[in-house]
């Protein structure tokens, strides 16, 4: 069987710069496994800008961002295959893919899971009524339009206020289709606030808060959709029905990591579909590393990159053995006001200074405390004016702070409540 | 002349064909939608029934236990994902058991296999169930089919042996001739010495429009929740759920059951409610929540949150309760095959056959075809094979290594197949049935651009031709920079 030292299964923003960053910590037998035609991913389709802002200080496309990181890639030699499936990983790291070459199985040292993510399907949502052509998710009419040069529809409507939807919202708007509004079933918008202001508001497409598509409308085409207001529980409240003639409702109503792979292998998931990771970025599977959307969904691409180079620098370091072996760990937990936190373990005793902590909030909330605890005892206290679920929170740490056993809960009291 | 044509290419008129195509006939198949099992066929629940429900002597019991038994012969022959998973049906209170063991006596006097399983029985067999249940009927010989490729197989096999099929056509006349009839539709003209009523939901339409009939087709809508292939991804673990579970059967049909699929889906429903509109297919969130609980009824940790699709068929439901089959008063040689609702799929080679030996072949002296292939070629699926069998054909045909669908591993090849089988796959939907790319977690989002391609390529029409299903299903409406 042929061997790697690294295998990274997934060649977009994740994929390539997890390749850089075990590159540049010494691990030189690398290959890439990308499943499309280019490099780069999902940025090959996302033509707009805004991408860049942290990672080169200036705003790039989505196209230019992947290029800059493919040359990269391309600069220290590393190996990447392209038109590549992986079909199937084993815990013991041996990973099949097939291209139009044959099939193949690769015996890896180590393996970085970087494949992304997938938009939730209308069928996943339940969505009510009829199921003709021309409902389509956000990014699939990005696909189509920007990659393909084809317009999924003319009136459009949009469900979820995600940020691809937002995006779409203008670029259809740009080739001449009418938006004729945004509905989002929470009481808050789910997008950035640049998207917000740069997509909707620009273009005076309304948005609908706590609204929901209650019925679709049409058995070839689509002809129409109703939306309701929903309730604080989500039910659709009856008499607030409007109904707007649409051929195209686009769905931008979240994500959902492209994680079959890792369930395949046997690693332990996480609620959200990603893997449970340790601070080093490492799953339930000792060698087998997560990072980007197939580990969480992040709104900014330089995060991403971000959490894929350390992704590739700790695999590097399993790689050359410099890994310490049989520490403990700690769990943590999103307590009280927190929806998710990344990573799910905490390990204790390494030589790293400071573990990096990501979560988001459940609500938009104003004035408040982060609170990181460990046993009731509050190792670390953040104020926030604000903050809102769409962006994700990235902090650091200190993990001499830590003690063994205890799970660490970070939770988000009230300014007055503390 | 034709000496047949059969109205509806749904699996009944499909295996109809398929049984008049091992005679020398001259036979025709009209269907308005765009593709073979695209009604009733295509939205069901997938199982091959046993044969213990029906009431004895009934033509439900008698085609269900007789299609039951053909149903792994035909699989085989056809190159159709077929199952014998057994079915369980569940008693959860206590008032419930003086009613499985009645149908343990149906089943015996159907001639099906059945057997009585304690709590501790089904439990050891059925780890996730209701842990309050009862008892529970097993019947070994039930199963689930794929019905998408049952359907387009048995009709792709009879026109390979000679039959002729005519898609996106709509019988809207039927005009009685002396020994004959002229059969008019949207686009042209026939006359055939014999009519095949296999028109599914809108048969008592058909019928009515040679005589008039005292039978009404009632349909009933039923809506079901699709999920992911959970437990076939965790490949060390046993099956979420092996048998089909069906709760006790009331009036309004066999209850809401929990059932895998061919494919290693799981699919909960159906419910069941009486629609005015046949065409009315879309499902709603209060019915969908009735399924929900009906499903964890059965299944109390049934992962929801691994659904993926919603969706609902209608039930082809006779007045008379049974399936009519039959020539009708007036004319003989205009048979009705109508009310095949439930367990139609499990009987449709036994109707098939049926129709076929006692209803058409005396009436025109046909002779036997003696080139008659009773299998179609091969369908190569790369996935299925071992790596070496893999290398072996990707080194035949690349193509069968360039994956399309990332989700269900479809691959170039296996859609250049599909595309140029004898039997038109015209659409993206019909793609999907015979493929199943675009039948994964992602719902096609990431390769229905490159499946519209490959359609609009093979087909020799502009991608904004290319439909989703129905016609005036366009997927994509214009392209860029072109007229708004």
């Amino acid at each position: 069987m042929l061997t790697k030292d690294l295998v990274i299964i997934g060649g977009g923003s994740a994929g390539l710069a997890a390749a850089i960053g075990a590159y540049d910590n010494g691990v030189r037998d690398i290959l890439v496994i990308e499943k499309g035609p280019f490099l780069g991913g999902i940025l090959n389709q996302c033509i707009h800008n805004g991408f860049g802002l942290t990672e080169f200080k200036e705003e790039l496309t989505g196209p230019e961002f992947a290029s800059r990181f493919i040359k990269q890639a391309e600069e220290r030699g590393i190996e990447c295959l392209l038109n590549s499936v992986v079909t199937n990983v084993t815990c013991d790291k041996v990973v099949t893919f097939v291209n139009k070459g044959g099939t193949t199985k690769i015996k890896a040292k180590a393996i970085v899971m970087a494949a992304g993510c997938y938009e939730r399907s209308p069928g996943a949502i339940s969505l009510p009524g009829d199921r003709p052509s021309g409902v389509i998710n956000a990014g699939q009419a990005q696909l189509y339009l920007n990659e393909h040069g084809l317009m999924c529809g003319k009136r459009v409507f949009i469900l979820g206020s995600g940020d691809i939807g937002l995006i779409m919202a203008r670029r259809l708007t740009l080739e001449g289709a009418k938006v004729l509004g945004v509905a989002e079933l929470c009481a808050w918008s789910n997008g950035l606030n640049r998207n917000m202001v740069q997509c909707l508001d620009d273009y005076n497409i309304p948005l609908y808060l706590s609204h929901t598509v209650t019925n679709v409308i049409g058995k070839s085409r689509l002809e129409k959709i109703v939306i309701s207001k929903v309730d604080e529980n989500n039910v659709p409240i009856e008499g607030t029905e409007k109904e707007f003639e649409v051929d195209t409702l686009i769905l931008s109503v979240g994500l959902i990591p492209n994680n079959i792979l890792m369930v395949k292998a046997g690693a332990e998931i996480a609620r959200n579909n990603g893997c449970l990771v340790n601070d080093k970025l490492e799953t339930s599977i000792p060698g087998i590393y997560s990072c980007g959307n197939v580990l969480h969904v992040h709104d900014l691409v330089d995060n991403v990159v971000e959490e894929a180079r350390e992704a590739g620098k700790n695999a590097a370091k399993y790689i050359l053995g410099n890994n310490e072996i049989n520490l403990s760990s700690i769990n943590t937990k999103a307590g009280e006001g927190i929806g998710y936190v990344v990573p799910a373990r905490i390990v204790i005793g390494d030589d790293e200074k400071d573990a990096t902590l990501k979560f988001r909030v459940r609500k938009p909330s104003k004035d408040v405390y982060i609170l990181f605890e460990q046993n009731g005892k509050v190792l670390k206290k953040m104020f926030k004016p604000a903050i809102i679920p769409s962006e994700m929170e990235i902090t650091k740490l200190s993990k001499e702070l830590l003690v063994k056993g205890d799970e660490l809960v970070i939770r988000m009291v009230k300014k007055e409540a503390k | 002349m034709q000496d047949v044509i059969i109205i509806g290419a749904g699996v009944i008129g499909s295996f109809v064909a398929r049984s008049l195509s091992t005679y020398k006939l001259n036979t025709l198949v009209l269907e308005k939608e765009t593709d073979v099992c695209d009604v009733t066929s295509m939205a069901n629940s997938a199982i091959v029934h046993s044969g213990y429900d029906p009431k004895p002597g009934t033509k439900k019991a008698f085609f269900n236990v007789r299609g039951n038994k053909m149903m792994e012969e035909v699989c085989k022959d056809l190159d159709v994902e077929f199952e014998k998973c057994g079915t369980l049906t569940v008693a959860i209170h206590d008032e419930q058991l003086p009613l499985l063991d009645e149908l343990l006596v149906r089943a015996k006097e159907n001639g099906v296999e059945a057997v009585l399983l304690t709590k501790e029985e089904v439990i050891k067999r059925e780890p996730n169930i209701n842990p309050n249940v009862k008892a529970a009927l097993l019947c070994p010989t039930g199963g689930i089919v794929n019905p998408f490729t049952l359907t387009a197989h048995a009709m792709e096999n009879a026109i390979d042996n000679g039959v002729k099929i005519h898609l996106s056509e709509e019988v809207i006349s039927i005009t009685p001739k002396d020994d004959y009839f002229i059969v008019k539709t949207n686009k042209s003209e026939y006359e055939t010495k014999v009519v095949v009523n296999a028109a599914g939901l809108a048969s008592d339409k058909i019928a009515r429009m040679v005589e008039n009939v005292d039978w009404n087709i009632n349909p009933r809508k039923g809506q079901y929740f699709v999920f992911s292939p959970f437990d076939k991804w965790k490949k060390n673990e046993e099956k979420f759920v092996r048998s089909v579970l069906f709760p006790l059967p009331s009036e309004k049909g066999k209850g809401i059951l929990v059932s895998r699929t061919t494919s290693s889906n799981y699919i909960a429903g159906p419910s069941s409610e009486p629609v005015n509109d046949m065409t009315d297919l879309s499902t709603d969130a209060s019915t969908l929540r009735k399924v929900k609980e009906g499903a964890l009824s059965l299944v109390p940790n049934m992962p929801f949150g691994n659904s993926i699709r919603v969706f609902s068929g209608n039930r082809a439901t006779p007045s008379t309760h049974d399936f009519i089959i039959e020539p009708s008063k007036t004319y003989p040689n205009f048979i009705n095959v109508a009310g095949i609702e439930s367990p139609g799929l499990a009987s449709s080679p036994a109707i098939g056959e049926y129709v076929t030996n006692e209803l058409v072949v005396p009436l025109l002296n046909a002779k036997k075809n003696e080139g008659y292939k009773k299998t179609i070629k091969k369908y190569i699926k790369p996935q299925t094979l071992s790596v070496e069998e893999q290398n072996e054909i990707i080194k035949k045909n690349p193509d069968y290594g360039q994956i399309v669908c990332n989700c269900e591993l479809v691959s170039l090849g296996e859609i250049k197949d599909a595309l140029n089988r004898s039997l038109p796959c015209l659409t993206n939907k019909a793609l999907k049935k015979r493929t199943r790319a675009g039948f994964g977690p992602c719902q096609g989002g990431f390769c229905q651009p490159e499946v519209l391609r490959l359609l609009s390529e093979r087909l020799g029409i502009a991608p904004t031709d290319v439909l989703y299903d129905k016609e005036g299903s366009q997927i994509i409406l214009n392209k860029v920079k072109e007229d708004k």
